[in-house]
């Protein structure tokens, strides 16, 4: 029996964003990334392209974690206190597409860094590793202001993507990625409007939208993940439906959220009937990941080795034509 | 899809009579599509057209039944591609796979740990719904030994997966079994008809297998005429992008064009070598569009992940998710330990108890009744102020527990600790604006302000 045709008619295409630049280009990575690009619901190639793979960016945090659960901390011990020995190790050994320097380090109350010894950090990564960075401060705005223009500086030319402009305090870090060529990270707490006023503030001081990556702040698996997900759905549906403030590529945060969950991090004998913490901590993170892929995700930020082989498998499998 | 007012209309007599009541045939046309007629208090209507009332006003996914009473599983009658749209109505079934070439050990040892299934989370229980015995063996007295051993010794819904017509009716012969309602599965182009008439005799629901979605519509019409209407379809894909586009246009063909040969609820077996491999494509195809799950691997730590995406993917997504108004004790409190207050909004919340348990200090949290909305959203719409806390604090006597007087806010709402102070008496201290400063606060302005001071 003919069965009707479902194949839906998109006129929007998610921005293509280009991270890390070349020798030829200005930078010194051995690769760029692409993401962005899909123009129909994800994985329907049979009514448009799905765009670049998702991709997976590694942290590094530039102060050891100090609450991190030993299923967690295993795989890193040996390079805990380097972030240039643990991003090469993300990269060379574990497959990461990119790395994300997560300076918790800066924060007032937690060592309270300067910008000198961020940038000198971020300056050892860009050293070890051939991928693009992503840069994330801290979260205390002031303290971002301050330290977040030095290393747009440091790091000119690199393309690197810097996290993040808020509808509060956005002038600043837009002025620096706009000076140094970086593309950047526009957020908005599970909003869709605000995430849109967010992207309409950047470009109307003239930042180019082909250089803006969305981030909703990410909910985990049994955390709140399905307010991310339907927010990102429907940031990609207006995508595709030709909104061009929201057709951007979206990134998660979920390396960190997922291991924040009890789930996750529980030992053995505190969570009886849940089974294997080594097991138990990767797969939170892999169902969180792969979850979320399916609303329409770009970049995802990752924590666990096994997790991120685990993801890299599934997406290619997504990419993948098994008939 | 539902008929309009007008498409009604050309289905009536067109005589104006006023039998209905109604002074013209367009006005109860209306209101028959305002669903607030019934299409019987017209005398003179064809039976034609009732028929085609009738049909349309069905749901475009049919609801199905596994097992009987109140433990049924019903998968199907879903309304929406997206979940912001509505909601999800029926959240799928999970399943966990027996094989009949399982010794008698074996099959005890499987048993017990699939019934130890069970998880509590956000004050909920959740756990599998099914259990499928799967012929294996392809003989018909292993199946229905294992069938029949499975139906007494564990209380969970059944899956009887065969191919051979004549191993499902000697398994279903089996005292009490049939009446259980076990899915039967299944039928495909060769078996149909023998396995149509077992599931219309038993009154069971049918399984429906075919690697493609137009020999599935096919098999579908001639099941129905053979008197079988609850059906759930497996597309046989090859490759999660494969399955995951056959789900989707099997969700999008009963919804978007009201294509009844494929309003049916589906099932997919999970087969992957790799443990979390089988995870991550099971949880894929919950979030789009699965209505039965039938897993291979089954540890917990596999188990617990996927019934989280069931119970995220299934919450209304318009109703915020609200914890219990109430003190809540993280950890070993004493009298001494610090108290602080959030909303009851469940994201809040639990994003506020997750900071306090990596804190490792014991502390009191306060979930301040906002009707489910978050600080900001709560404090803008008046339904967080100063009497709201106070009024908290007294229902839940959280004075008579302490040796101190001090409350710990909410940074964002840092502006009502004046009024907060006058109404309660307390000390108030403002705390970080987002959760993840919780560890940090506790440990040090906590430490050096509240405790001692
Ligand atoms: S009873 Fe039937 S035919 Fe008569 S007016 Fe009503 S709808 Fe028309």
């Amino acid at each position: 029996m003919q069965i009707p045709n479902v194949t839906e008619k998109w006129s929007g295409t998610v921005t293509e964003v280009t991270i890390g630049a070349t020798k030829e280009e200005g930078g010194t990575r051995q690769k760029v990334v692409k993401v962005g690009g899909a123009s129909c619901i994800p994985f329907m190639d049979f009514e448009g392209s799905p765009g670049h793979k998702p991709v997976i960016a590694m942290d590094v945090l530039d102060v050891p974690p100090e609450d991190w659960p030993p299923a967690l901390m295993e795989p890193f011990k040996d390079v805990i206190s380097d972030p240039a020995l643990w991003a090469k190790k993300c990269v060379d050994k574990y497959g990461a597409d990119l790395i994300c320097i997560k300076l918790d380090g800066i924060h007032p109350d937690k060592g309270n860094r300067g910008a000198e010894e961020a940038v000198k950090t971020v300056r050892s990564v860009l050293q070890a590793v051939g991928v693009p960075l992503i840069i994330w401060g801290c979260d205390d705005t002031q303290k971002d202001n301050e330290v977040l223009p030095k290393i747009s500086q440091a790091t000119k030319g690199e393309r690197c993507l810097l996290a993040s402009a808020t509808q509060d305090n956005y002038k600043n870090i837009v002025a620096n990625c706009m000076a140094d060529g970086h593309n950047l990270v526009t957020q908005a707490p599970v909003d869709v409007n605000i995430q849109k006023q967010v992207n309409i503030l950047v470009t109307d001081i003239g930042f180019p939208l082909d250089r803006i990556v969305m981030f909703q702040t990410t909910g985990a698996l049994g955390y709140g993940m399905e307010y991310a997900y339907s927010i990102q759905e429907r940031e990609r549906l207006a995508a595709l439906s030709g909104d061009k403030f929201l057709a951007l590529p979206v990134l998660c945060n979920v390396g960190y959220e997922s291991w924040r969950s009890k789930e996750a991090k529980s030992k053995d004998e505190e969570s009886p009937g849940w089974g294997l913490a080594a097991e138990r901590g990767p797969l939170w993170e892999t169902i969180t990941a792969v979850t979320l892929i399916q609303s329409g995700v770009d970049i995802i930020r990752m924590y666990h080795p096994k997790a991120v082989a685990a993801v890299k498998k599934h997406i290619d499998a997504l990419y993948t034509d098994g008939r | 899809m539902a008929l309009t007012g007008l498409d009604i209309y050309k289905l009536l007599p067109k005589t104006n009579c006023k039998k209905c009541g109604r002074p013209t045939c367009l006005a109860f046309a209306m209101q028959l599509a305002q669903k607030k007629a019934n299409i019987d208090e017209c005398p003179d209507v064809s039976e034609q057209a009732k028929q085609t009332l009738g049909a349309a006003s069905a749901p475009p996914i049919k609801l199905v039944t596994i097992g009987a009473g109140d433990n049924a599983l019903r998968v199907g009658e879903e309304n929406v591609l997206f979940r912001h749209e509505e909601k999800f109505y029926h959240p799928a079934g999970v399943a966990v796979a027996v094989s009949d070439r399982l010794s008698e050990a074996e099959l005890d040892k499987k048993l017990k740990e699939v019934s130890a299934l069970r998880f509590h989370r956000v004050g909920t229980e959740i756990g599998i719904n099914l259990v499928a015995i799967q012929n294996d063996s392809g003989d018909k007295d292993a199946f229905a030994r294992v069938s029949q051993k499975v139906s007494s010794n564990i209380n969970l819904l059944l899956i009887l997966a065969s191919q051979s017509p004549e191993a499902m009716a000697q398994a279903l012969s089996a005292d009490g079994l049939a009446a259980k309602r076990p899915l039967l599965y299944g039928a495909n182009n060769q078996n149909f008809e023998s396995m149509a008439k077992l599931a219309k005799e038993k009154n069971c629901p049918l399984g429906v297998h075919s690697t493609s979605l137009e020999e599935l519509a096919d098999l579908t019409e001639k099941i129905k005429t053979l008197g079988v209407s609850e059906m759930v379809l497996n597309y046989q894909g090859n490759g999660v992008r494969d399955v995951l586009q056959g789900l989707t246009r099997l969700r999008r063909a009963a919804l978007r064009k009201n294509f009844r040969s494929l309003g049916f609820p589906t099932i997919t077996f999970l087969n992957d070598q790799d443990p979390y491999g089988e995870i991550a494509q099971a949880s894929t195809y919950l979030a789009k569009y699965a209505g039965i799950l039938v897993l291979h691997s089954y540890e917990p730590w596999q188990v617990l992940p996927l019934l989280t995406v069931r119970q995220n993917i299934y919450t209304d997504p318009q109703k915020p998710v609200q914890v219990q108004p109430k003190l809540y004790e993280v950890g070993q409190v004493t009298p001494d330990s610090p108290v602080l207050f959030t909303t009851n909004f469940s994201l809040t919340y639990y994003s506020v108890e997750g900071e306090v348990e990596a804190s490792r200090i014991p502390t009191y949290i306060l979930a301040v009744d906002t009707e489910g909305t978050s600080v900001l959203t709560a404090y803008s719409g008046d339904k967080l102020n100063e009497k709201v806390v106070a009024k908290a604090m007294n229902n839940t006597s959280v004075g008579e527990r302490l040796k101190h007087k001090k409350l710990i806010i909410p940074g964002l709402v840092a502006v009502m600790s004046a009024k907060l102070k006058d109404e309660t008496g307390w000390d108030i201290l403002v705390g970080p604006k987002e959760a993840s400063g919780l560890p940090s606060y506790l440990k040090t302005t906590w430490d050096r302000h509240g405790k001692k001071g």
